[in-house]
């Protein structure tokens, strides 16, 4: 930690930052040292911490000052860690927080994680070496010591070696695994051209596929992942999945609809549906499926979509016609109202609000006042009092 | 007894059609159906088997990740498409993203009244991994578009903006057509953008410059400063690098969710 000098933290001129990170505690080699929390930030140029609770506390090393890095997984009650092996200090640098140090490398640790990030743009900048293409005001600290350097080759060997293996065991795994994975991807592929080649005879009607084949295959696809590309699809026949599924929604979102004012925006479903689920998650595409299908199966909710492409989900006795006219009297008794003031008086999110409002315009009760200062909505007088 | 009759007939036909098809070297398709049951029984158990090997790389390793999504695409194959999909049941990368997706929608919803519905890939990833808490696993901001990308068929306008060396995810449906894209890329330098300063880089006119910086100041993504020295300029809070380090407040977030 002697490679610390202290800084002001302004970037200097030509100097751009790349990425930042906070909850990240400096650690000079194994040890704790008074640095505890701060954000971390990575310029072209240099590393700097600044203590998250006092700004005047703030220190840099400039990257050329750094001979490689490593990453160190998270653990239980661990952080995950990048590990920051240093050239010695330059005898001209300037003043930091320790005059000495017995370790070479300094630990960052990620107690609110963002480690992969850092690590990956830290890895970029010491590729590429801005710094030295990019002058800044202050002058680079570049140790070019001769004796340093003799002392520095002989630590570094050893931990340049220790590196290598380790890469090459992370890089066994990954290319097992890579391996592996092309091999399991090939045979993905024949089902690929296999789906292709059905879907083609299906359209074609060569052979007989009843109702009940359709769906099956339909199933097929779903299980791979594949594109539907049978075109004369009805929703009404999705798969027995979506129709489990839209059967499942009527019952977990009664109540919640009912608390709601009968209405809710698709991605309030997703989120309550999928929080409540906690595993086995529904993906977008499952729950739009699956709204689809409710009105052919005549369950007490159905799917929605406003000219705008919002698509909200409603109790079948939901009118949101009839809102209409309740809306029409709120706006009436205030004078005029936005989105955001109208969602504020009725309790309702502004998405919705903003449909409910755009409905009654489209019905000729409200008329807009689009101006820079937001979008407006006035009782149609036009039609009241003509 | 025999059941000669209505049936027989059918049944006659049929084989005939198939004797027909097979003399031309047809394959029909309920053969290939079958065949491609016991296809996808197969590939069910060389899944596991890769899941039981590889399951932990998946989770860990963000570039292997990539590479994963990559390899589906280029066969055709979306391992995200369903929840019910092979791909999600068995290596698990369906509620990693669709976990995901709940807390950038999360995040979104409550920063919206400040940025209007545009916010910077960077802020969303930060603000997500705070949200996440210490003991979740790390994400990647491709891990973020990808889960993104599959959030825009929920009809809320989701929508991924390229800009500098970034991009601006927008989660509101309000419009953005290219004009208004390239002035938020003209932006996104500097936080702000004038009216010259569009006239003399894309060579516009005075009037479609302020047609698009006057929607963006509707739809709350702009914010006009008339102070400034000069001319009025456009702030764009999503791109406040202030912003970064901001906390949620308690109020904020309750206002946010009705």
């Amino acid at each position: 930690m002697d490679r610390f000098s202290w800084t002001t933290g302004l970037l200097e001129l030509g100097e751009t930052l790349v990425v930042q990170q906070r909850g990240v505690r400096l650690c000079d080699g194994e040890e704790k040292v008074k640095f505890d929390s701060g954000v971390l930030l990575l310029s072209t140029h240099r590393l700097i911490w600044r203590d998250h609770k006092n700004h005047e506390c703030c220190i840099a090393v400039p990257l050329s000052q750094i001979v490689f890095i490593e990453e160190q997984a998270a653990g239980i009650g661990k952080s995950a860690k990048i590990v920051v092996h240093l050239h010695p200090a330059s005898s001209n640098k300037e003043p930091g927080p320790f005059q000495s140090s017995k370790y070479s490398y300094v630990k960052l640790s990620f107690k609110e994680h963002g480690q992969i990030e850092f690590y990956r743009r830290l890895s970029e900048e010491i590729t590429q070496r801005r710094w030295e293409t990019m002058p800044t005001g202050q002058t680079i600290q570049v140790s070019k010591d001769s004796q340093a350097g003799r002392i520095r080759a002989v630590g570094i060997i050893g931990i340049e070696r220790k590196l290598e293996e380790k890469r090459k065991e992370t890089d066994k795994n990954i290319s097992e695994a890579f391996e592996d994975l092309s091999k399991l991807m090939e045979k993905a592929k024949e089902m690929v051209e296999l789906s292709k080649s059905i879907a083609n005879k299906i359209k074609e009607k060569q052979g007989d596929i009843t109702e009940d084949e359709t769906i099956r295959f339909k199933s097929y696809l779903l299980s791979m992942g594949i594109a539907n590309p049978v075109t004369r699809e009805t929703y009404g026949s999705g798969t027995h999945y979506h129709m489990q599924l839209a059967k499942q929604l009527a019952g977990i979102l009664q109540t919640p609809l009912e608390e709601r004012g009968g209405i809710m925006s698709l991605t309030e479903v997703y989120c309550l549906v999928n929080r409540a689920r906690g595993l086995e998650l529904l993906s977008p595409e499952d729950l739009v499926n699956a709204c689809k299908v409710l009105e052919s199966l005549k369950l007490p909710i159905r799917l929605r979509i406003f000219d705008s492409g919002v698509m909200v989900i409603e109790l079948q006795s939901h009118n949101e016609e009839e809102m209409v006219a309740s809306a029409l009297e709120t706006v009436s008794e205030k004078g005029s109202l936005t989105a955001d003031e109208f969602a504020k008086l009725v309790g309702m999110s502004v998405l919705l609000a903003k449909e409910r409002l755009l409905l009654a315009e489209k019905m000729g009760h409200l008329c807009r006042d689009d101006s820079v200062e937001g979008l407006r909505f006035y009782p149609n007088l036009f039609l009241t009092q003509s | 007894m025999h059941r000669r009759g209505v049936g027989a007939g059918a049944i006659a036909k049929k084989k005939l059609a198939e004797a027909k098809y097979k003399e031309r070297g047809t394959v029909l398709a309920e053969d290939q159906l079958a065949q491609m049951s016991k296809q996808l029984d197969m590939f069910k158990t060389n899944l596991e088997e890769f899941a039981s090997k590889h399951k932990q790389e998946i989770r860990k390793n963000p570039e292997f990740r990539v590479q994963f999504q990559d390899m589906c695409a280029t066969i055709g194959v979306d391992p995200l498409a369903s929840g019910k999909g092979f791909w999600s049941e068995m290596l698990g990368v369906g509620d990693f993203y669709y976990e995901l997706g709940v807390q950038i929608i999360e995040v979104c919803l409550a920063l919206k009244h400040r940025n209007g519905g545009l916010i910077t890939l960077e802020e969303l990833h930060q603000q997500v991994l705070k949200g996440r808490g210490k003991f979740a696993q790390d994400v990647s901001q491709d891990d973020l578009l990808r889960a993104i990308k599959k959030l825009k068929v929920l009809g809320n306008g989701f929508g991924i903006i390229p800009v500098g060396g970034t991009y601006l995810i927008q989660s509101v449906p309000a419009e953005l057509n290219m004009d208004h894209t390239v002035v938020l890329q003209l932006a996104e330098k500097k936080g702000y953008v004038t009216v010259s300063e569009i006239r003399s880089s894309l060579k516009w006119e005075t009037e479609r410059a302020q047609q698009v910086l006057e929607h963006l100041l509707k739809e709350g993504m702009a914010w006009l400063d008339m102070q400034a020295v000069g001319e009025p300029q456009y702030w764009l809070p999503a791109l406040f690098t202030e912003l970064y380090s901001q906390e949620i407040t308690p109020e904020e977030a309750k206002e946010a969710v009705p």
